[in-house]
């Protein structure tokens, strides 16, 4: 996994990783970190419902509130995956496609 | 709404997408359309996930169990926000090592494993037939909702009928645009074209049947929400288990269907689509998945009890009398079943022909370099076919199972099954220590657990698995129930099932990749596949130079058709810097072909097909080292051999040289013994004689003067002859001493001339000098030095034969050396005798004509090697020439003597 820490996302052969890291290549580390993590924040906190409920059929709220705070997590989903493929896609810098007429 | 409306609506619809799919196919094949391979159609081609389980049957499901429906799409919610972690790396696997399925995948992976790739078939084929039944089950179904009121037709009458004619449509479509070109790249463009608009379709749909259902009829959000909370019923609340187990479930089934690994991976034009693709295929399940809950709450309310509610999303806009409502529903609906279906028809497809059909139809024909019949063509009949089987399998399995069972179950069932590949996919692109036995192993109890403790026991208790062998275990053993393993009773049967095949799968897999050793070339695919952000590694040990680049060709042509094939080869040819013809056969070569077939036929077949050609099937690295370590020790031999060839070749040679030289010298000796015998004889027979003719008496003074003048003379040449011998033998004998002094050249010149005009024809020769160039000083023996030139000058005048005769003497001096040219315009000496010219007795012509013994060029060699010089013929001149060449200052005489010579010398 080392080896995908590069910003490129890929090490040429031969090159040592350096210890320590400027500014940039350092916040592009965290970045990916974040992206690992993100699956599993978002595992955690969709298993959360079932806490609430383990005090038995009636207990915690009704499925209305389930629903909402399940969408709710999901759209935290979403945009934490937009922000992050945003700032991890940047370097590619791809000059813009040409748009079909 | 009339039922023939609908169906001309959903001809037109079909007719539409055909359209679609003809027109982007079009453009991608002119290079247009950039906009086809945008991550807009990416993300939507995705939703291909989104079947008519999700269209109708999650509706249905909510309606059951409440809130658990959405465990089918946080799974892929959280492997897509997570793209980082695995699909970028899937992805990339895919597209370098150009992966046509997930079979593919799992085989390439664990070194071409033709095992394991009909392993990941079968069990993709078994889970998907009744999942691709759900479909045509459910088009049949909403058909039969729109007949119901009475209308007449056969559809309502025959819902089978309506799954045959729906089966027949989807092959049509598949055939004509998933295998319409054997594209090495193996996408589809116009299949995805219409995929994604069919996922517009049912997105759109659903939408709008829910703002209906929230907005229009169901009085805003907070009633709906109210709503929700009072269709609460025992069978809605949360269980961890399946809550869990089920997310699980579909977050390895996203990864592990063979339709998504189509659309996912091998459709894929650009990685970075993927980035986007991470967040937004998110958004789409959560859009799709948001109205499910109140659509199915508004279906309980409204609808009578005894309601399908997998068919809410059809009937509560029928009973409201939304005829436009419900049209809409039933294109989203049948869009659905259509992607899925052709998607995975198309999957499948090549997953059978590539890893069963073509294994079996090259192991049927006769190995050998030249391949009879097409396999282009053979690859796409196996394509055409296996599409045509998986949707006739599709809908025998719904005729026999009668479309009785709900939605759901199937899909769950079919999602466990495909999830079986999980750990052997992730070992494989995580673990390079994951070998072909422990996945095949683990594969193996995966697949068994599954069939045994779900898919059988699926068809129900009459079904495949008697009701009695359900309750007690096979043979009355207890612990093998098929629902409760080992004596773990009340799981719930899909849960269990997940959590046994998932355990022995993982467990046998880890275990016994830990024990055995993976082949080599296992261990350059792990390598390859799990480092595949590190390096991309070249060729794959293929040996050089063993397979025909004709051969090649032929069978390149073959499956990527004629044009592409000579392309590559005509761009590797030009890319190994050949202007034209055929590229070399190297391994690099080998493998990019090899990688390029493989998008068409699969990995293990691609490599059986280029083994049979090379003829090196499964070349083992062990193999390649000893084989290179024996031709090392054979180069090593061979170059000593070589070595002592040369030597004795340059030995005999020498050999030969100083033979015949030895032979010549001989030949002189034998020749000079007889002409110095003669030599001796004649002045030793006229002394004799007129020594007698003076012992008589009787002679007159002036006879007997003349008689004792020419003993006198003849005894004089004797002299001299011997006078030469001496000579010679003492210079070669190095008993000579020099007297060493300054001298002149032109001095010692000026007296060879004067002495050599003694010899007999010595006024006819024109002499040319130039004083200036000889004016130089040497130090030197002068006598000695002197006697060379006397004898070159005296040679010139006697063997010059010239009509005017010129002898010229070219002096050259530098700081170090004096070289002196003696110059005639003879005829010079013949090539074959040059080398003998120096020799003693050594003379050309007849003997005895220029009244020398033929001594004078070898004591003249002699001196010039004492002088520390030496002398030499010029052959390139023209006429006699002859050079010496002398140190200016001489300060020690040249002690060791000239060779060649010797034998002769003692010979006297």
């Amino acid at each position: 996994m080392n080896a995908e820490e590069t910003p490129a996302g890929e090490t040429p052969a031969g090159e040592r990783r350096a210890l320590f890291l400027e500014r940039g290549s350092y916040r592009r580390r965290r970045l990916m970190d974040a992206a690992r993590i993100l699956p599993v924040a978002g595992a955690i906190l969709l298993i959360l419902p079932l806490l609430w409920h383990s005090g038995g059929a009636e207990s915690g709220p009704g499925p209305a509130t389930d629903a909402i705070y399940v969408f709710a997590v999901w759209v935290l989903l979403i945009a934490g995956a937009a922000i992050l493929s945003r700032y991890l896609t940047v370097p590619r810098a791809e000059p813009p496609r040409a748009r079909e007429p | 709404m009339p039922f023939n409306l609908l169906l001309a609506i959903a001809l037109v619809y079909v007719a539409a997408l055909f359209l679609i799919a003809f027109l982007a196919d079009r453009r991608a094949q002119r290079g247009q359309g950039r906009w086809l391979s945008s991550p807009l159609v990416y993300t939507l081609s995705l939703s291909v996930y989104c079947t008519a389980w999700t269209f109708y049957g999650a509706v249905g499901y909510a309606a059951r169990s409440g809130l658990e429906y959405l465990t089918i799409y946080l799974g892929p919610t959280l492997v897509f926000a997570g793209w980082w972690l695995i699909l970028r790396k899937l992805v990339r696997v895919g597209r370098t090592q150009r992966i046509t399925s997930i079979a593919d995948l799992i085989s390439s992976r664990y070194g071409k494993s033709t095992l394991l790739g009909v392993m990941v078939t079968l069990l993709a084929v078994l889970g998907t037939t009744p999942y691709i039944a759900l479909q045509l089950q459910s088009v049949a179904l909403s058909l039969g909702v729109f007949a119901l009121p009475g209308t007449t037709g056969w559809v309502a009458a025959d819902p089978t009928a309506t799954g045959l004619w729906v089966a027949a449509g989807l092959a049509a479509f598949t055939i004509l645009f998933g295998t319409r070109n054997l594209d090495a790249n193996e996408r589809h463009p116009g299949v995805v074209m219409a995929i994604a608009v069919e996922a517009v379709v049912k997105l759109v749909a659903l939408i709008a049947l829910g703002i209906f259902v929230v907005w229009g009829i169901g009085g805003g959000l907070s009633q709906t929400l109210a709503r929700i909370d009072a269709a609460a019923h025992p069978g809605w609340e949360l269980a961890g288990g399946r809550w869990a187990g089920l997310t699980f479930t579909s977050a390895a089934a996203i990864l592990c269907l063979p339709r998504m690994f189509q659309v996912m991976v091998v459709e894929n034009a650009d990685e970075a689509h993927l980035a986007i693709a991470g967040w937004a295929f998110p958004l789409y399940l959560m859009l799709i998945s948001l109205f499910v809950l109140p659509i199915a709450a508004m279906g309980l309310e409204r609808l009578p009890d005894g309601a399908n509610p997998d068919l809410f999303v059809l009937t509560l806009p029928l009973a409201e009398g939304q005829g436009a409502l419900a049209t809409l529903a039933f294109l989203g609906g049948f869009s659905s079943a259509t992607s899925m279906v052709i998607v995975a028809a198309i999957a499948l497809s090549t997953m059978v022909s590539n890893h069963i059909v073509m294994p079996l139809y090259l192991a049927r024909r006769p190995a050998g370099a030249t391949m009879s019949g097409d396999v282009r063509a053979a690859v796409l009949r196996a394509r055409r076919l296996s599409i045509a089987g998986v949707l006739l399998l599709g809908y025998l399995y719904y005729r026999m199972s009668g479309g009785s069972e709900a939605l759901a179950s199937i899909g769950l069932i079919s999602f466990v099954g495909v999830a079986q590949v999980l750990p052997a996919l992730m070992g494989g692109l995580f673990w390079r220590g994951a070998t072909r036995t422990g996945a095949a192993a683990g594969l193996g109890i995966g697949f068994a657990v599954w069939v045994y403790a779900l898919f059988l026991p699926s068809f129900g208790p009459e079904g495949l698995i008697s009701a009695g062998v359900l309750a007690d275990g096979p043979a009355g053993l207890h612990w093998l129930r098929p629902q409760a393993l080992f004596g773990i009773v009340g799981l719930d049967p899909v849960i269990h099932a997940l959590v046994w095949s998932m355990l022995l799968n993982v467990g046998v897999f880890c275990v016994v990749s830990l024990a055995s050793f993976p082949s080599p070339l296992e261990r350059l695919q792990g390598a390859q596949m799990v480092n595949v952000f590190e390096r991309t590694l070249g060729a794959r040990g293929w040996s050089h130079g063993s397979a025909e680049a004709e051969d090649l060709l032929t069978m390149a042509q073959r499956i990527l058709g004629p044009s592409e094939a000579r392309a590559l080869f005509a761009e590797e040819a030009r890319s190994q810097g050949k202007a034209d013809g055929l590229p070399d056969t190297t391994p690099e070569f080998l493998g990019r072909l090899e990688r390029e077939l493989s998008g068409s036929v699969g990995a293990a077949t691609a490599h059986a097909m280029v083994a049979q050609i090379t003829g090196s099937a499964a070349v083992q690295v062990e193999d390649l080292l000893r084989v290179a370590d024996e031709a090392q020790q054979i180069m090593e031999y061979s170059s000593r051999l070589e070595a002592q060839s040369d030597e004795l070749r340059r030995t005999a040679k020498a050999l030969r040289e100083s033979n015949a030289k030895l032979t010549a010298i001989s030949a002189q000796k034998d020749a000079f013994l007889s002409q110095i015998s003669h030599e001796l004889r004649t002045p030793m027979t006229s002394i004799r004689a007129f020594s007698e003719i003076l012992r008589d008496h009787g002679l007159t003074v002036g006879e007997r003067e003349r008689y004792a003048g020419i003993v006198h003379d003849e005894a004089i040449r004797l002299t001299r002859l011997l006078d030469d011998l001496l000579d010679l033998s003492v210079l070669e004998n190095a008993q000579v001493s020099l007297n060493l002094a300054e001298v002149r050249l032109v001095d010692l010149i000026d007296r060879a001339v004067d002495a050599a005009s003694a010899v007999p024809g010595a006024t006819r020769v024109e002499v040319r000098r130039d004083r200036d160039a000889e004016a130089v000083s040497l130090v030197t023996d002068a006598d000695r030095l002197t006697q060379v030139f006397i004898n070159l000058i005296g040679n010139a005048y006697k063997y010059c034969d010239a009509a005017s005769p010129v002898l010229s003497v070219e002096v050259v001096a530098d700081a170090e050396t004096i070289r002196a040219d003696v110059i005639d315009n003879g005829p010079g000496i013949p090539p074959g005798a040059r080398d003998i010219v120096f020799e003693k007795f050594s003379r050309l012509g007849e003997p005895g004509a220029a009244g020398g013994a033929g001594l004078g060029l070898a004591i003249c060699r002699e001196i010039a090697h004492r002088l520390g010089g030496r002398i030499a013929y010029l052959p390139e001149r023209e006429g006699g020439a002859f050079r010496v060449m002398l140190p200016r200052g001489l300060t020690r005489p040249n002690d060791d003597a000239a060779g060649g010579g010797r034998a002769v010398s003692g010979a006297r």
